[in-house]
């Protein structure tokens, strides 16, 4: 299987003057690999870079060393996002334009044919079953309306390649589970998906491969069976060890 | 293009939909009212002077308009964080600029158009008013410059007839120049404004003290740039040396400032000096928009 998505000796450093060294290494030689087809789960505690890996490989953070590429793509190069969709952590869209609009808008972007994009906006209205609120503006929608709204633009151009951050953060259990089995269709449909989460659980059903990482780095990286086979403790236990987390004694 | 005239298309939209634009309708409105007092007092020096006022309070409209929108543009795309969805997509920083730019500059264009119809027609129509007839056609004619105004915007050149028989026509042709014209330019002023200003949105963070310094910027080349090189003679040196430079690095904004040939019913400009100051406001815009990108093109973007 092909490789879609790589970084090689990953280094980020964010400067800022409220920092007190100056400097915070946020990624520090990040070697990922993912495969054509496959759903790899993102795994870290906050902070550990997630999103700053993804910040890179969308184009909006500048590696400091190393490099990211995206189809063999350089990251740098804006033809590398044609065929991805991305979800970003925390959405918010364009408040005075309705879900229809949005989808429209970014449809064009795409230069896809309006006939084309009228199908594809009735389609994902139907997915993430907002065809009710569709001709209200985006600021009367709720949250999970929000996130479902940054789905449905993820998936406008078709994309061949995903990337959620924390697509289920703020959902409802209802939601969490919606969520997963488009994941679960988008793979059976051959997409790639690489998404963050701190949900295990979650990661453990859906992911073909994980990888975590903390503090920039990577600590694992496989299979879920091969990672807790090779460990002998279930996924949770291996991510707190490999977080440096220590039971404290009970006093 | 597609993506920059998309990008353009919802600034306009946020701007209607914000009803910002209501501001607009007051600031006519007003005009209309202050104008309309004045056939009480039929005299050729209070009309100029109502003439004045209203010209003045057009260009302080159209200023806060191009400042205010301009300088929110990239600041609360970052703050709401939809810059992230867009950029996720292939669209460059530069197409992103460009958009921006471009909506804001539209935007004040309608803007201009709106107010620039008001105040000629009611202008016309009241100020000329020596034969109920002749008011007629003048404000006729000057609902036909804005037809012309939109058709071609910034060469500022209407049309060909100037070699018109009738008399009167020649005269209302020429009323009609000046306001094309005095449009034309305030419009092209207005892209060096927005230009300016969106770059000063990605130079400084907050977008209040960009608003604050561009607004000072602005007036103050509008009120001194053309005294700059005078008052630099009387300067010694380096004070001289730094103040000749200023003054020949300013975009001069004032020279599009040609209210008075609308008051006064001065003759129009020659084409070739308006295709001139065209270019001159044409390579200003592009130069800071240039710059703008540049800072913006590696400026990492996190929440
Ligand atoms: N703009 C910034 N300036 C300075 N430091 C930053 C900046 N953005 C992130 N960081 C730091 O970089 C590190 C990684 O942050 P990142 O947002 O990638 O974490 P994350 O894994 O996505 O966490 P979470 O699970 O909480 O979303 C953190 O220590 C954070 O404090
Ligand atoms: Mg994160």
């Amino acid at each position: 299987m092909s490789v879609i998505l790589k970084t090689e000796k990953l280094r980020v450093e964010y400067a800022s003057r409220e920092l007190r060294s100056g400097i915070k290494v946020a990624l520090n030689g990040l070697d990922l690999e993912v495969r054509s087809g496959e759903v790899f789960g993102f795994l870290g505690p906050n902070g550990a870079g997630k999103t700053t890996t993804m910040n890179v490989l969308l184009g909006f953070v500048n590696a400091t060393g190393g490099e990211a590429r995206l189809f063999g793509v350089d990251v740098r190069e804006p033809i590398a996002r044609q065929r991805i969709g991305y979800l970003p952590e925390l959405t918010y869209y364009y408040k005075f334009l309705t879900a229809e609009e949005l989808l429209r808008f970014y449809a064009r972007i795409f230069g896809i044919p309006r006939s084309e994009a009228d199908r594809r906006i009735e389609t994902l209205l139907k997915l993430v079953e907002l065809e009710h609120a569709r001709g209200r503006s985006i600021k009367t929608y709720s949250k999970g309306m929000q996130q479902r709204v940054g789905l449905a633009q993820a998936l406008i151009n078709n994309p061949d390649l995903l990337i959620l951050d924390e697509p289920t953060s703020g959902l409802d259990p209802l939601g969490r589970m919606k969520v997963r089995e488009i994941i679960q269709r988008l793979k059976s449909e051959g997409k790639t998906v690489f998404f963050s989460s701190h949900e295990l659980g979650e990661a453990e059903t859906i992911c073909d491969r994980v990888a975590i990482i903390c503090r920039g780095e990577l600590k694992a990286e496989g299979k879920v069976s091969d990672l807790v086979t090779q460990h002998q403790c279930d996924l949770e236990k291996l991510f707190l060890k490999l977080i440096g987390y220590q039971p404290q004694e009970v006093i | 293009m597609n993506n920059v005239l998309a990008i353009s298309g919802i600034v306009i939209k946020e701007l209607y939909r914000r009803k910002d634009f209501y501001v607009l309708f007051v600031l006519t409105a007003l005009i209309t009212l202050v104008l309309g007092s004045v056939s009480f007092f039929n005299d050729a020096k209070i009309v100029r002077y109502l003439k004045e006022i209203c010209l003045l309070l057009i260009w302080v409209a159209s200023l806060v308009i191009a400042i205010s929108t301009a300088a929110r543009q990239i600041p609360a795309e970052r703050e709401n964080r939809t810059i992230f969805p867009l950029l996720a997509k292939p669209v460059t920083r530069g197409q992103f600029i460009l958009g921006k730019f471009l909506g804001c500059w539209l935007a004040c264009g309608v803007a201009l158009v709106v107010f620039y119809l008001f105040f000629g027609v009611v202008s016309e129509s009241r100020g000329r008013s020596d034969s109920s007839t002749t008011g007629l056609t003048s404000s006729a004619a000057t609902e036909g410059h804005a037809a012309s105004a939109k058709a071609d915007d910034h060469e500022g050149a209407a049309g060909g007839d100037e070699h018109h028989d009738d008399h009167a026509g020649t005269e209302h042709f020429s009323v009609l120049l000046n306001y094309v014209q005095a449009l034309g330019l305030h419009w092209l002023m207005l892209g060096v404004v927005t230009a300016i200003v969106l770059l000063g949105s990605v130079v400084f963070s907050a977008p209040s003290s960009n608003i604050t310094i561009s607004f000072i910027g602005i007036i103050g080349i509008l009120l001194l740039g053309e005294h700059l090189n005078k008052v630099a003679l009387r300067q010694q040196q380096p004070v001289q040396g730094i103040l000749y430079t200023t003054y020949f690095l300013l975009p001069h904004l004032e020279w599009f400032d040609i209210r008075d040939r609308v008051i006064y019913d001065q003759p129009p400009i020659a084409f070739v000096d308006c295709g001139l100051a065209a270019l001159y406001a044409i390579a200003y815009t592009g130069l800071l928009l240039f710059v703008t990108w540049f800072v913006f093109r590696r400026k990492t973007l996190t929440l």
